[in-house]
């Protein structure tokens, strides 16, 4: 592990890879800030600029930098406008908000601040004590056993979908699936459901997919429904400063809700949602009776502990995709395409093979979080001028840069039309609310899927893999159930209420 | 029928015609070596249509208890948003997408922009054309000349 973070630590502290953490921060954080536009999309539109750069090691640490930045703007929108940028943030807003409205802007985005920062480290350096322990252990997978892990992660993503979204979120993998299947595979030199056009012989473009999911979707949302954004009950922003008192009242639920976080972010399809509203649940549950009411109305350790727990388990939802190759979430599969468009393919071997990469971009994690503080928190007031951009000129561009990342992508001018029909029927699939995030996490998957599942059926000679080798049946076990438990309990709950 | 049943509904007719493709068509025209093995092209996108066949189904026969979240946008009353400027754009979007290659990425660019502002109530011209136009050429230089994707900036008759 030592001779690991020295590697890391050599091609992270590079002046190129410093300026390319703190530029992704700063862009992150200045996206991230606009209400309705989440860390996926500005992921999205950020890929073709990642992969034009060449370095998958430069790469993915500009989009972890954006990642990390994405989330700590929007936690300032959520608590200067109540308007947060992304359900991961949701739960900030409950006490960042009121405390705005009690003119402690500035001390709530100091709180909000330490607290992603001290999640963020905490969580880095666990995920530096188990992504290598995982990857010990997946080293001794076959392809039958990835076959199995990657159905156990698709079904966990939908297992995890909440009540009523369990059979649309598998329904949207499957989709996912059924699109990764288009154009001609790898393994069969054969081409499939091309319908003999010669654009589709490639298969569906990620990137334009991606921006069709998330980008797309969002900027229509901001046009039908614009969000009110006032600059009115701002307060003190400038004020950054937090006491002693305060700060002693904190630490022990950043030191709870950080571990907390990063082992439920590394659950695939739990994620950072998940972990900010259990966070906020369980610190409101163990307070004192004198302070469980303070909750909602501008509470410090209510602030804290969703903060906490997101960037935690936003660093948690690394450990798949570093160690296994699956992505635990719509982000982290974004991060795994870009990947893949680099050459580079992440999971157990990737420690031994890349180990640059590896490495790098745990250190980076460290450096984006001190950036995060450091640099951001003071730019704070400044970066919230982008808040007084008129719609009429941010949605024109929101939109441009959506259509220009699908056609940088693919440099086909039949990619934007692929786009805006699959950015309408994403709209239509959201006001149904169908989950948009298992539809490409099941595309990402989709090629290695089928990879590990011919390879598998070629080595036994058919699907006798499945009985034959123990860990895959108990993981196919683990997946079914996943599936089938929440569906029963749902149905089994509504018969002994009626 | 809901509208999640509707949706539920057109990727069951999807994912039937993409079934009988794999089950009945595809298979046609494959090699005869390839018949010789355990996986054929068409085994994984069979086995996927049947699974997203009885999906399809278990949420159109309203087997899953009804999702009680509602979308951010009711679109049972979508009179009431701003529908008629989310189709302009999403054609403004179509109509960029047709004239990029001919009329040229400046001219189709600060057009998009400059249009699609108008659509969404801008006025103010002697803000908005600048902008544009500006815009524009900055984004193309930094494609252009530094990422170094080539993109052409003029209409073909405009090249000399």
């Amino acid at each position: 592990m030592l001779e690991g973070l020295i590697i890391g630590f050599q091609t992270a502290l590079s002046l190129k890879m410093l300026i390319v953490v703190i530029g992704g921060c700063l862009i992150g954080t200045f996206i991230g800030m606009l209400p309705g536009l989440g860390p996926m999309s500005i992921i999205a539109i950020m890929i073709p600029v990642a992969i034009s750069m060449g370095d998958p090691a430069a790469a993915l640490i500009l989009l972890a930098g954006v990642y990390y930045g994405a989330i700590f703007g929007g936690s300032t929108s959520s608590i200067l406008l109540n308007a947060p940028g992304v359900a991961g943030t949701v739960a900030t807003s409950f006490d960042g908000f009121p405390m705005t409205q009690q003119g402690k802007a500035g001390k709530a985005l100091t709180i909000a601040a330490i607290a992603s920062f001290c999640g963020g480290t905490i969580g880095a350096i666990l995920l530096m004590v188990f992504a290598p322990m995982l990857s010990s252990v997946a080293l001794l997978f076959h392809s039958a056993e990835y076959f199995a892990l990657m159905v156990v992660g698709l079904s966990a993503i939908a297992a995890f979908a909440g009540k009523g979204q369990v059979a649309k979120a598998v329904l949207m993998t499957v989709v996912g699936l059924i699109m990764a299947t288009v154009g001609e595979g790898a393994l069969f030199n054969f081409p499939r459901f091309t319908m003999g056009l010669m654009d589709l012989q490639s298969g569906f473009g990620f990137i334009t997919l991606a921006m069709a999911m998330f980008a797309l979707p969002e900027a229509l949302f901001l046009v039908l429904h614009p969000k009110q954004i006032s600059n009115s009950e701002q307060g003190d922003i400038k004020n950054l400063k937090i006491t002693r008192a305060e700060a002693w009242a904190i630490a022990p639920v950043i030191g709870r809700q950080s571990i907390q976080g990063f082992f439920i972010g590394v659950l695939p399809g739990a994620g950072a949602t998940i972990a900010s509203f259990l966070g906020y649940a369980v610190e409101r549950n163990i307070a004192p009776k004198n302070e469980q009411g303070q909750f909602g109305k501008g509470s410090i350790k209510g602030l804290a502990a969703p903060e906490t727990a997101n960037n935690a388990a936003c660093t948690g939802s690394f450990v798949p995709l570093l160690t296994l190759g699956i992505p635990g979430s719509g982000t982290t599969a974004i991060l795994l395409g870009a990947l893949i468009a680099l050459n580079v393919s992440p999971g157990p071997r990737m420690m031994v093979d890349e180990p640059q990469i590896f490495w790098a971009v745990i250190i980076s994690m460290y450096i984006g979080n001190l950036v995060l503080l450091v640099l951001n928190l003071p730019l704070i007031p400044y970066i919230a001028k982008v808040l007084s951009v008129p719609r009429n000129y941010l949605i024109p561009f929101i939109m441009f840069f959506t259509l220009m990342g699908a056609y940088i992508g693919q440099n086909n001018a039949t990619e934007l039309l692929l786009l805006v029909g699959f950015g309408i029927f994403a709209t239509a699939l959201k006001f149904a609310n169908y989950p948009l995030a298992p539809l490409l996490i099941g595309f990402i998957l989709g090629g290695m899927l089928e990879d590990n599942f011919s390879r598998s059926m070629q080595l036994y000679d058919g699907i006798s893999f499945i009985w034959e080798r123990p860990m895959t049946l108990m993981l196919l076990i683990i997946a079914a159930i996943l599936i089938i438990l929440p569906s029963w309990r749902s149905n089994f709950g509504r018969k002994s209420h009626s | 029928m809901t509208l999640e049943r509707w949706i539920s509904l057109i990727f069951l007719g999807i994912i039937l015609t993409y079934g009988y493709t794999a089950w009945f068509a595809m298979d046609s025209n494959m090699a005869p070596f390839m018949k010789r093995n355990p996986i054929w092209p068409s085994t994984f996108p069979k086995l996927l249509s049947l699974l997203g066949i009885i999906v399809s189904l278990f949420i159109l026969l309203g087997f899953e208890k009804d999702d009680q979240r509602r979308a951010e946008i009711d679109y049972r009353r979508l009179g009431d948003y701003k529908i008629g400027q989310a189709v302009g754009l999403l054609a403004m979007m179509i109509v960029y997408a047709l004239t990029l290659r001919s009329l040229g990425f400046l001219i189709s660019t600060a057009s998009f922009l400059i249009l699609s502002a108008f659509i969404l109530g801008e006025r103010k011209w002697l803000v908005l054309v600048p902008v544009g136009v500006v815009a524009s050429f900055c984004v193309w230089y930094l494609v252009s000349e530094v990422l170094n994707i080539y993109m052409r900036p003029w209409p073909h008759t405009l090249l000399f």
